[in-house]
């Protein structure tokens, strides 16, 4: 099984056929010269239907994924996906009910809307919801465009700079970015909470507000939260909450309670709807009633009648998504809330953050922690075994593939030298993680005795060490078979 | 242990910064580049911008990360090593020479920019 998969193209032959067509029993009728293509197509790829059928598949089985096994990628969230969501998004109802249905004929599939617009801002703490957003990133750029809205409708255009701390997703600067806004870096202090001092230094009148996420990219809890809040809004800012780490806090911290104003629910992370190439995502979103009239719209709401209906809301940012966001994904997250309830919600997040404690405690002496606290839902560790000579982060984790488990992320929060990034999910079993601790504690002790076996790792996958650097320099973005011949005959070498 | 060339001064973003003439040349400390690890792409400023210390003047990548290259000093871009926009390998072999980053008529303002000793020191302080 663990052999390199020729490229489909290797596999060609000239004269085989994947399909006979019929016959031409008609007149032909040439087609206009501009639709043609004028690039050669004589190497195009031909193959019979079992040899394309057979090298997909072996490709698919080749996938790692949460149906496969362990998958501890630090801030991504990937818990087991319960297929009962699968049932339900399958529904004929849901399944194919028409964006251009009226209202009339979708009052079930618009209830399950408002439904989920009510969960997620009682989960929350904020007032309105809209479902309109792709994924995470375009939350975050809905929320910023928001706060602009907001400002100007103030008529107070002076404000250009948005605060991110120095330990934030990349995705929040560039947020700002795209938005126009100058970002402006705030500093992390040495028990890896926002620093306050220089948080200070750094809001003005020119503040937009500041993108936070809690608990942060360490894995921590920002003990400052409200204090951080207080600043911000006394400087006129607006506090966004990346709701990227919301696993950590369901029904014990309500973040419109912390002080923020407006925050992205990833439900493809903490709402389970599938998650890393078996999207889409959704990257809801909720504030404060302040907020709610700029939402990105449509938004469902209740008639006075009873039924529900789309509506936009007054001074809307307008859409971000075509019709109703992604609806496979709002049947998926409502089901998930359904399934498990109030209590259950809690019991996630209690368990999520049980299961990194145990990791780190469990693996702090051989890796030792960026700061020396209690985790929440992930746990941030440096690749620095005690003894180890030349030995990085990247190493371990290629070590990790030859032990069957998806590496945890790595390098990142970029404030950390050699971070490993470890989020288990609640749905791990302690059998499951006691064999992820023990691969780990026996990659430290390799390590430390015999290095090479980390430096070559991985041994055991269909390709080696990737040369990333190479791969960087001098991309090859699409097939070339002599690029293919010459990568080829110096990798035998 | 990192090179620390003595006739240099340094910012605390890791940046170094030599006086030929009027004017300087800048680039990334032997300490920065081997944080970065393999340097694989570079976005530098065109000749003629203008820049306050401590501003950003361009994107450095590496396979690990992309980082903000920030001005030590403020000033006009007089030329950019154009030499590293198809081969950035030299900011790796070569930090304080052939991988330079731009040249800049100094405006006057700088940054707090430290000697060779002290950026010895800075840079022990921040293994810990």
């Amino acid at each position: 099984m663990d052999t390199y998969e020729p490229h489909i193209y290797e596999l060609s032959a000239p004269g085989k056929h994947g399909a006979n067509l019929p016959r031409l029993d008609v007149p032909e009728t040439p087609l206009p010269a501009a639709l043609l293509r004028q690039d050669d197509m004589n190497d195009f790829p031909s193959l019979t239907e079992p040899e394309v059928i057979r090298h997909y598949t072996r490709i698919s089985q080749r996938n790692y994924a949460i149906d496969t096994g362990f998958y501890p990628l630090g801030s991504c969230t990937m818990k087991y996906n319960p297929k009962i969501h699968e049932e339900a998004a399958r529904l004929p109802g849901f399944a194919a009910a028409h964006p251009l249905h009226d209202a009339s004929l979708a009052q079930g599939a618009l209830q399950l809307m408002y439904e989920l617009q009510e969960y997620l801002g009682e989960i929350s703490g904020f007032d309105a919801v809209s479902l309109q957003p792709a994924a995470g990133a375009q939350g975050e750029f809905a929320g910023i465009l928001t706060f602009r809205a907001y400002h100007l409708d103030r008529n107070d255009p002076q404000r250009t700079e948005v605060l991110v701390p120095d330990a934030a997703h990349g995705t929040n600067p560039a947020t700002a970015a795209m938005a126009g806004f100058k970002v402006v870096e705030v500093k992390s202090d040495a028990r890896g909470n926002v620093d306050l001092e220089d948080l200070k230094s750094k809001l003005s009148p020119h503040t937009v507000g500041m993108m936070l996420t809690n608990p942060n990219t360490l894995g921590l809890f920002e003990e400052h939260i409200v204090e951080v809040a207080r600043l911000v809004h006394e400087a006129g800012g607006l506090l966004y909450g990346d709701g990227a780490n919301f696993n950590a806090i369901l029904g014990i911290a309500r973040p419109g309670e912390l002080g923020f104003d407006f925050m992205h629910y990833n439900l493809h992370k903490t709402f389970t709807t599938p998650h890393g190439g078996g999207g889409p995502g959704s990257g809801a979103v909720g504030c404060t009633a302040a907020l709610a009239p700029f939402l990105p719209g449509p938004r469902v709401r209740r008639a006075e009648n009873g039924a529900y209906e789309l509506f936009t809301p007054e001074k809307s940012i307008g859409r971000l998504k075509a019709f109703h966001g992604n609806f496979g994904m709002l049947v998926r997250a409502w089901t998930y809330i359904r399934s498990l309830g109030a209590a259950g919600l809690r019991e996630v997040s209690e368990t999520a953050v049980l299961n990194a404690n145990y990791v780190r405690v469990m693996l702090k002496d051989l890796y030792p922690q960026a700061v020396d606290r209690i985790c929440m839902h992930e746990t941030v560790l440096k690749g620095q075994v005690p003894g180890a000579q030349g030995v990085r982060t990247l190493d371990i984790a290629k070590r990790l593939i030859d032990y069957g488990f998806h590496p945890p992320t790595v390098y990142f929060p970029l404030i950390v030298p050699e971070a490993l990034m470890i989020e288990p999910t609640e749905t791990e079993s302690k059998r499951t993680l006691d064999s992820f601790i023990q691969a780990m504690r026996q990659i430290a002790r390799e390590a430390v005795e015999t290095p090479d076996m980390l430096h070559e790792a991985p041994t055991k996958a269909p390709v080696r060490r990737l040369d990333e650097v190479r791969a960087a320099r001098q991309p090859v973005l699409r097939y070339d078979a002599e690029a293919f011949a010459r990568i080829r005959e110096e990798g035998a070498r | 242990m990192s090179t620390i060339p003595a006739d240099l001064r340094y910012s605390k973003s890791d940046e170094w910064v030599r006086v030929e003439g009027d004017e300087v040349v800048i680039g990334i400390t032997d300490y920065a580049q081997e944080q970065l690890g393999d340097i694989v792409y570079l976005e530098l400023p065109q000749v003629g911008a203008t820049f306050a210390p401590g501003e950003s003047f361009g994107v450095i990548e590496s396979v690990k990360a992309s980082s903000d290259l920030y001005a030590p000093v403020g000033g006009e871009v007089t030329a950019v090593n154009s030499a590293l926009e198809h081969d950035q390998q030299p900011i790796n072999s070569d930090p304080y020479g052939a991988g330079w980053l731009v040249r800049m008529r100094p405006s006057g303002e700088e940054e707090e920019l430290m000697d060779a000793a002290a950026y010895a020191a800075y840079l022990e302080g921040r293994s810990h």
